[in-house]
């Protein structure tokens, strides 16, 4: 299991509002794009510097292409990362305040405590 | 030697900026209060006239990443750009430029070193909501100096509570030998109970209202004690599963002092989250 990958998905996404967008509308071809060309870049070293050994697992990668929010929160990535980036993507949707954020929350209602461990 | 003239603890909620300055339709029921409670808090620190600001807040995964990541940071740089492009995209927040106070900074780094916490050191921090928050509601004119504290209470593992109260007192011993004339006033945010990408978030209240009074009674009469016989680092995933910015909390009531009641406290019942503000004159109130 990759939690750091998963959250540094998330978070290389997050802060890029162009990568935001293609995950919102082409959320397979951004997915297997990072994965072969960002998921090793060491962040804020020099490109040549990269690590060789970070991949998804295919439950992880499937989680990551279906939007799956409450199956990455099973799989323990950071919940702050996820609960932003896919604000970012799909609160646009709303009908009212909050609608998309009151949502989310109800479709993990059959997540009981302790949740998924988010440490990595 | 510098004074501490007020420690202040707060909440720091994102939204304030937007509900505060929204206008018509947009303008959430809620705004008018809270502006009524933002601007008494503020009057706080006003009144204690400080020259200085030390704020204690936590990054967010702005800056500070899993493949680097400090438990405990003192920014020291002339100046501090703030506000990141997510927090201009969710809420709204406005970029802003703070100056810096590196002679304190430097005198931070120095004596907590050598009274035994390994703090880490940036001289380029882009500093984020959990400063800025207070900044807008306590200072909006952003004109004084001030020495950013990072604390992780957002990535395991962190520290135990007791650490961060030690690391207050010890911030208080600290800035209470800084050589220097000016007035400092210590300004830390948290939180209460919190959820934030779970199942309990965003509704009518926050994630646990009896964790919420425990917590305020607990700080308005610096009962340190109790608070960490009853908080653990287990026991914080139980009240919402972003509940340990509350120890951000307990950090400040280091700085206030064990049985130091506060001598300002007030709370607003929010949606999604309890505000709550509180301060403290360590050498009396100001007339």
């Amino acid at each position: 299991m990759s939690k750091y990958l998963l959250n540094k998905f998330l978070f290389t996404v997050d802060r890029d509002p162009t990568l935001v967008e293609r995950y919102r509308s082409e959320p397979h071809e951004l997915v297997t794009w990072w994965e072969s060309t960002v998921a090793n870049t060491l962040l804020n070293c020099h490109t040549d510097e990269a690590s060789t050994w970070l991949r998804f697992t295919a439950e992880e990668r499937a989680a990551l292409i279906d939007h799956d929010h409450c199956k990455l929160f099973e799989l323990g990535a950071h919940p702050f990362l996820t609960l932003t980036l896919f604000i970012a993507m799909f609160e646009r949707d709303n009908n009212e305040p909050l609608e998309y954020q009151k949502a989310y929350g109800a479709r993990m209602a059959h997540f009981a405590m302790p949740y998924p461990d988010i440490a990595t | 030697m510098a004074s501490i003239v007020a420690v202040i603890a707060s909440t720091h909620h994102p939204f304030y900026y937007k509900a505060s300055t929204a206008t018509g339709e947009d303008r959430p029921p809620f705004a008018d209060e809270w502006v009524r409670k933002i601007t008494a808090f503020r009057e706080t620190l006003t009144k204690a006239n400080p020259d200085v600001l030390v704020m204690v807040g936590s990054d967010h995964f702005h800056q500070l990443w899993l493949d680097n990541m400090p438990q405990f940071l003192v920014g020291k740089a002339p100046f501090y750009d703030a506000n990141w492009y997510n927090e201009e995209r969710e809420f709204g927040l406005p970029k802003m430029l703070l100056k810096g106070q590196e002679d304190l900074s430097a005198h931070i780094l120095r004596a907590g070193l050598d009274a035994g916490f390994d703090l880490a050191f940036s001289n380029e921090l882009r500093i984020d909501h959990s400063v800025t928050c207070p900044i807008i509601t306590l200072r909006p004119e952003a004109d004084l100096p001030i020495v950013p504290i990072y604390t992780n209470i957002f990535a395991p593992p962190l520290p135990q509570p007791s650490r961060f109260v030690k690391l207050g007192e010890t911030i208080r011993q600290i800035v209470e030998q800084w050589p220097s004339h000016l007035r400092v006033a210590v300004i830390g945010t948290g939180h209460l109970s919190l959820e934030l990408g779970g199942p309990r978030q965003f509704g009518p209240h926050g994630p646990d209202p009896e964790f919420d009074r425990r917590a305020v009674e607990w700080i308005a009469t610096g009962d340190i004690d109790n608070c960490l016989r009853e908080v653990s680092l287990e026991s914080l995933h139980s009240p919402g599963n972003a509940t340990h910015g509350f120890m951000d909390f307990m950090l400040m009531m280091g700085v206030a002092g064990a049985g130091a009641k506060a001598d300002y406290v007030d709370t607003l019942d929010l949606f999604h989250t309890m505000e709550a503000y509180f301060t403290w004159y360590p050498n009396g109130a100001p007339a």
